[in-house]
């Protein structure tokens, strides 16, 4: 704000609350503030009041009574005698497990497409411009209940499935099974290294980077990280004699015990919002690339950088900055879109929580007011993580 | 609903997520409905597929917070609107269900119809809404519907917790399991590992992880919303079992192309006695509700039918007559009157589609493709658990 005109001697008078261009928005944002919140305690008052007409009170002591219902989905220990609270984090997990298993799909998918879709070839970007049409055009709910119908009528019921690819994938129409990964005793030693492998390589390529900064020498990041991630965890394993081993499914009684169960709801829903959203970030990753001038790929190209590389050190650092903030956006919708997750019962927490829960003890308003403050924190916090990045590769000017 | 936009608070709610915008359509229902005091939710049916949950509970939010102390009494609004808003389910055969005219018929339906024929002189006078086992209380609660007649079961919290009243039972029920005959089932205490396919928002889920708990089993549930969607689900195999009333299950056998391939397990684990139900708070209501279905249950006991009604009316009055059919038909007494109905009230339920064993027979009985015996539906005369209080 210009503060040129100020003068230290003018007294202050209340009528330049209004009259003052310095004082006025203040003025009238005070007053907005201030309605708005008469509003919200007015209709606060009136909720509460006519809850009580209806002889309701406002309580979140149902909570911690027991949910006296199953969930299939837990990532966590829950039954049916454990609390409403803990059936409403069972579905807080199953909410967040979709939502980042969909963000990260739909980002692979979106780029994919993105690029794709400014290939050169003629074929394939029209496919890709097929795909984002048709996909970005059908309302996401019907491609949900659309996935889930081909999974439980076309695929084969346990009974009659036979495991494909050797045994690694068992498809029914309750759901895909894959085996699971079963811990000996001295399993987390190989485990631990894995993990300390995947530290060595983020060492090795920052090390690479800055000798290649300093003495212009590229190293071969990718074969050399690749052999740190496989071969100390390689003679480990072998070393303690093989301590991890997978638990394949079987089938036994009505359904496949063993490994991991990944439920058609889980699979349909995840998929038919990574398929959709991954249409729009394909649009984003798009026009984001096609907004960096040509010239800057022709300099590029002059410099005599080959074209994938070209993409990587000039192109996308750049596109990154039109790419994120839309971004944001596309993950914020797609965690609120999981919701949809009613259609296949998918037990998010609109599932339990506002589900089941709300149900079984009619606490519509407390539950509808929690399912809001968690879908309001979530994405507040994924548009605070972002933001970071965002600024992490914004224009730095110097 | 279009108002909204302008009583969106600007710049109240500076967020990054389209909640703003939640918040602002929030608040700006809440005054809209408030100041035009209007009682029930705006949401429509929740028959839509994405209306599925959220409208229905918000509605009853909004609802809730546009509710105003002094509303009249639920007769008045009823007759003032000319139409009874009565609630049954998305559809199961023989209960309540669209036949091939687009109206609505079953054993459900026509409690709601006798009490339209009661109240408004008009059997027809009735907007049929539908609600899942998971919308039904909000849509009461809310006001959306004057009356809910869709198999409900009776429990202390629905009673007392959730605010409703029971007016009575019109079928004593329990749970039971249906599976394809092909898995050799004969027990459910063989069903330890089954995927079974079960409505949320019932007893029937309750009930559910209580048996198998007791019985140390374990099972994967697949929840669902409506008994079309159990259907498609249990049909396709994706759930080994299917459980439910077991009328309801009766029910949905008898739609099936080949209900021969269906076994209904002989273990009733629950009892489920399932009544019509209204919000607290409006007695002169719950009694219309209560006296019609007793006087639907009396007719039977006194052998009044829609056809011979009329007539018995009229010999009622003869030396030596049941002067509990006079009181009843209205031609003794001014019965009608204590409820704020004209002393016909009841003849006219009763003509409206027939007396409860008339009903019974037309919709589920053994005649019927559903094929439900009496059982403890018979009048208490025939051993049965139908007992209406006296007309007097
Ligand atoms: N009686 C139980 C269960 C009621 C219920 O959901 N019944 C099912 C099957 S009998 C039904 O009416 N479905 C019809 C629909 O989906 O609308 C309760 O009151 O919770």
């Amino acid at each position: 704000m210009s503060v040129a005109t100020y003068s230290p001697e003018e007294r202050f008078r209340l009528g330049m609350l209004w009259t003052d261009s310095r004082y006025r928005s203040t003025t009238i944002q005070t007053i907005a503030l201030f309605l708005v919140m008469l509003l919200g305690a007015y209709l606060i008052n009136n909720i509460i009041t006519n809850l009580a007409d209806l002889g309701k009170d406002f309580s979140f002591g149902f909570l911690f009574e027991p949910a006296y219902y199953d969930i299939n989905q837990r990532l966590i220990e829950y039954d049916s005698r454990s609390p409403h609270w803990l059936a409403a984090v069972v579905g807080i997990l199953n909410t967040l497990l979709v939502a980042v298993l969909g963000c990260a799909l739909a980002t692979v998918i979106g780029v994919i497409a993105g690029v794709l879709r400014l290939s050169k070839n003629w074929v394939i970007s029209k496919l890709m411009a097929v795909y984002i049409e048709v996909v970005r055009n059908v309302p996401l709910l019907l491609q949900i209940l659309l996935l889930y119908a081909v999974f439980i009528e076309l695929l084969p019921r346990p009974r009659g499935s036979e495991p494909m690819l050797d045994g690694f994938l068992v498809a029914t129409n309750r759901g895909f099974y894959i085996p699971s990964l079963v811990l000996a005793e001295t399993g987390w030693i190989v485990v631990s290294t894995f993990v300390v492998s995947l530290v060595g390589i983020f060492l090795f390529r920052r090390w690479a980077r800055k000798r290649q900064e300093e003495t212009g020498q590229i190293i071969r990041v990718f074969s050399i990280s690749l052999g740190i991630l496989i071969v100390p965890t390689a003679i480990v394993f072998f070393a303690l004699g093989s301590p991890i081993s997978l638990e394949y499914p079987e089938l036994k009684g009505f359904n496949y015990q063993g490994g991991i169960h990944l439920r058609n709801s889980l699979v349909a829903l995840w998929l038919a919002l990574s398929i959709y959203t991954g249409a729009f970030i394909g649009e984003i990753v798009r026009s984001g690339i096609q907004a960096i001038n040509k010239g800057q790929t022709e300099a590029a190209y002059a410099l005599g950088l080959r074209p994938n590389r070209t993409m990587k050190l000039v192109i996308l650092p750049q596109a990154l900055r039109v790419i994120i903030p839309p971004l944001i956006s596309q993950y914020l919708n797609l965690t609120k879109n999981s919701s949809l997750a009613i259609a296949v019962g998918y037990m998010d927490v609109t599932g339990t929580l506002g589900g089941i829960t709300l149900n079984q003890t009619g606490r519509e308003m407390e539950c509808v007011l929690l399912l809001m403050a968690f879908y309001l924190t979530v994405s507040l916090l994924i548009s605070a993580v972002m933001n970071k990045y965002n600024q992490s590769v914004k224009l730095k000017e110097r | 609903m279009l108002a909204q936009g302008q009583l969106k608070p600007k710049g109240g709610f500076k967020g990054t997520t389209s909640y703003s915008g939640g918040f602002g359509l929030l608040v700006g229902d809440l005054l809209l409905l408030k100041t035009h005091k209007l009682k029930i939710g705006l949401t429509k049916r929740p028959n839509s597929m994405k209306s599925k949950y959220l409208p229905v509970a918000l509605s009853a939010v909004f609802g809730l917070a546009a509710m105003t102390a002094a509303s009249a009494s639920t007769l008045e609004e009823v007759q003032e609107r000319g139409i009874l808003n009565c609630g049954v389910s998305t559809g199961l055969a023989g209960f309540s269900q669209i036949d091939d005219n687009g109206d609505w018929q079953g054993f459900d339906v026509a409690v709601c119809r006798a009490v339209a024929a009661a109240v408004l002189d008009d059997p027809n006078a009735v907007q049929f809404v539908p609600t899942t086992g998971k919308t039904r209380f909000t849509a009461l609660a809310s006001g959306e519907i004057d009356m809910l007649a869709r198999n409900t079961t009776w429990t202390f919290t629905r009673d007392a917790d959730l605010k409703f009243t029971f007016i009575g039972v019109n079928y004593y029920d329990g749970q039971g399991f249906m599976v394809p005959k092909e898995l050799g089932v004969e027990s459910a205490l063989e069903l330890d590992g089954a995927t079974v396919c079960i409505q949320t928002g019932t007893t029937t889920e309750l009930n559910l992880a209580d048996y198998f708990r007791k019985h140390g089993m374990s099972y994967d549930p697949v929840p669902i919303e409506t008994n079309t969607e159990a259907r498609q689900n249990y049909l396709a195999g994706a759930c080994d079992v299917y459980t439910t009333d077991a009328s309801g299950l009766a029910a949905s056998r008898s739609s099936f192309e080949t209900p021969a391939d269906h076994v209904i397990l002989p273990e009733i684990i629950s009892k489920e006695p399932l009544g019509p139900l209204v919000r607290h708070g409006d007695n002169q209501w719950e009694d219309i509700v209560r006296w019609v279905l007793n006087a639907l249950i009396i007719a039977e006991e006194k052998g009044i039918t829609a056809a011979n009604a009329d007539e018995k009316k009229a010999q009622s009055t003869a030396p030596g007559a049941d002067t509990e059919i006079a009181r009843l038909l209205g031609a003794e007494g001014e019965y009608g009157a204590i409820i704020g109905l004209d002393n016909d009230f009841a003849l006219r339920a009763i003509k409206a589609g027939g007396n409860y064993g008339e009903l019974f027979a037309k919709t589920i009985g053994e005649d019927t493709k559903i094929g439900l015996a009496r059982g403890l539906n018979a009048q208490w005369t025939d051993g049965g658990l139908l007992y209406a209080p006296p007309f007097r």
